[in-house]
């Protein structure tokens, strides 16, 4: 039965960023790729993503962030996520995350540290996430 | 002719509005005392003995006799949901707008402390939300069995995620609740749904909330109690600012009623951002959303009034002493049928009008929030932008009866020192000078476009 459960995706632009261009993409890419997409779109604080996630019992939250302060934006969101009792929910985080250029590595260690699951670097394409979640919930085909 | 008699069965008095529907005019209004405690009819004649004389001395058979009621203490209900902007706001607008008094909302799982505090405050109504439909499952789950617990009475709305609702209803059902279920008010994050929710409060209000009020009593002479009084308003409201297939409405607008105990603001309109560049965000808000405020009030409520207002500002606004503010204050908190007699007493009436009208419509009001980003500064919209409505309506006891009341309604108005608060601007200021709103929204029932005639021809600019 689990096998068939569509999974449910919080999708939103984190902090002061107003790129809802990317976001749109996104929602598409998501939708059309067979998931449940809750798009709360630009401008979203983290307890946007928290309480959204909340109540519609959200498998995943995706974080976008475009404009360099992502990693501020971002810090604590895990904390909360097990404040609210949903600690065990997956995260992803992908966009311009940092300011200039930044080994990525090292980015993305700090990402993980910060309680995501996986972070992406600039210029990935959608299916790559999409492909991923996939995998990361145990479906053999796209669900 | 055809004639139809209104009635508002009030906490204090006993309204009633005779109007000939055709010619959409007003024959006659008086009232009485409520007397719901003893035997409502005893009120009810009274104002009837007053208007008899506009027929000659003699009652004619009206057509249509309906009432509304918000005696008995209204409508009392409990709203419950899981995250507090979201699901609780949904089912809090849902029950506002069914015309309830609301005594408490609560948020995620009920604890055995709450379903006490539920059981004490013994609601007519609760309504039961949380989850989005297929989204979170477990804490309405819980809340009903928590609610299966409780002592109270209280019919069960069930308005929650679908996916649960057969369940709930069953917990429900089992600990012998009278239970009802209905449509989510939040099927979706961002998608508000709470006309199914207030109908369903309407139906249960109609069905048994009247009875055990004791005004099914006054269905022997009346054809029906059709809904709590504040719901009349609102339809009124609504009738008048979008009209009907036969009358244009006057478009969006805004009405602030003034009563003893509080006093409620009703926006008919979408309240989208007006200019541009502006984000809106959170949970989107009803086309006809009522805000009731408990602590503005100008009898029962004065004290708070004067809390939340303060001595000092309502002695600048009245040009009275502070000391002599705080007295006229407690003077009518003890004796609520006092009225103002003196001009300083009047003076310190008009202010505290003015000022709770003021006060209500800032917290009804969307507000503009500005964010500093890498791009530059962005707009950021919370709630209604009424800052573009066409009319502002001042209705209830205190203002319908004022030598002066632009003064009180001009306080509602957009003030330079907030401009972040979105109010009305240049909203052109009508009164409600025969008091028959409740019985225009009743009238509209029966006969929509008399009701909106009435409206259009009694409802006039302030001088």
């Amino acid at each position: 039965m689990e096998e068939k459960k569509q999974l449910t995706l919080i999708l939103g632009v984190i902090g002061a960023d107003v790129h809802a261009v990317g976001n749109r993409i996104l929602e598409y890419a998501f939708t059309e790729a067979g998931f449940k997409v809750v798009n709360i779109g630009v401008m979203a604080s983290q307890e946007e993503f928290i309480n959204a996630a909340v109540e519609t019992n959200a498998d995943a939250i995706l974080v976008s962030s475009l404009y360099g302060h992502g990693e501020i934006d971002c810090r604590g969101l895990r904390e909360k996520a097990i404040e609210a009792g949903i600690g065990q929910i997956k995260m992803y985080v992908g966009g311009n995350l940092v300011v200039g250029k930044q080994d990525w590595l090292e980015v993305e260690k700090r990402f993980t540290n910060m309680g995501f699951d996986r972070a992406y670097p600039p210029g990935t394409m959608p299916q790559e996430a999409i492909d991923d979640i996939v995998r990361d919930f145990g479906f053999k085909e796209r669900c | 002719m055809e004639l139809a008699l209104l009635i508002d069965f009030g906490s204090t008095y006993t309204k009633v509005t005779a109007v000939d529907v055709a010619a959409a005019e007003v024959i006659a209004t008086a009232r009485g005392i409520s007397t719901v405690e003893t035997n409502i009819l005893e009120g009810l004649g009274q104002a009837l003995a007053e208007i008899k004389p506009h027929f000659g001395g003699v009652l004619p058979d009206f057509t249509h006799r309906l009432a509304c009621s918000s005696a008995a203490g209204g409508l009392r209900m409990v709203a419950i949901g899981l995250v507090q902007e979201l699901t609780v706001e949904a089912a809090r607008q849902a029950a506002l707008g069914a015309g309830a008094r609301v005594l408490g909302v609560y948020a995620h799982q009920l604890t055995a402390g709450e379903i006490k505090q539920i059981d004490d405050g013994c609601p007519d109504i609760i309504l039961l939300a949380g989850g989005t439909d297929g989204g979170n499952k477990e804490t309405i789950l819980h809340n009903a069995r928590m609610l299966a617990t409780s002592q109270c009475t209280a019919t069960i709305i069930v308005a929650g995620n679908k996916s649960a609702a057969d369940e709930v209803l069953q917990i429900l059902e089992q600990a012998g609740k009278d239970v009802r279920v209905t449509a989510n008010v939040l099927p979706e994050l961002n998608k508000l749904n709470v006309e199914p929710a207030r109908d369903t409060i309407r139906q249960t209000f109609l069905e048994k909330i009247v009875e055990a009020k004791g005004l099914r009593r006054a269905e022997s002479y009346l054809q029906r109690i059709l809904m709590p009084t504040p719901a009349a308003v609102l339809q009124a409201a609504k009738l008048l600012a979008m009209g009907n297939e036969e009358e244009k409405g006057w478009g969006d607008l805004l009405i602030v009623d003034i009563g003893g105990a509080t006093t409620d603001v009703h926006s008919i309109a979408e309240g989208y951002p007006t200019k541009s560049g502006v984000t809106y965000k959170g949970l989107p808000e009803p086309y006809a959303k009522r805000t009731v405020e408990g602590d503005l009030g100008m009898r029962v409520s004065a004290l708070s009034l004067l809390e939340s207002i303060g001595s000092r500002k309502l002695a600048a606004i009245s040009g009275q002493a502070e000391q002599a503010v705080t007295e006229y204050i407690n003077t009518i908190h003890n004796r609520i049928e006092l009225l103002p007699e003196s001009e300083e007493q009047w003076k310190i009436d008009t202010a505290m009008a003015k000022a709770a009208t003021d006060l209500a419509v800032e917290r009804h009001s969307g507000t503009l929030e500005t964010m500093w980003t890498p791009m530059g500064a962005v707009h950021v919209q919370h709630g209604k932008d009424l800052t573009e409505i066409p009319y502002l309506i001042g209705t209830g006891g205190v203002i319908v009866k004022h030598p002066n009341p632009k003064e009180i309604l001009q306080g509602a108005l957009y003030k330079p020192d907030q401009p972040t608060v979105l109010r009305p601007q240049k909203a052109k200021l009508m009164l409600d000078k025969e008091y028959i709103l409740a019985a225009i929204g009743l009238l509209a029932e029966v006969r929509p476009t008399a009701a909106l005639r009435l409206a259009k021809k009694y409802i006039n600019p302030v001088i």
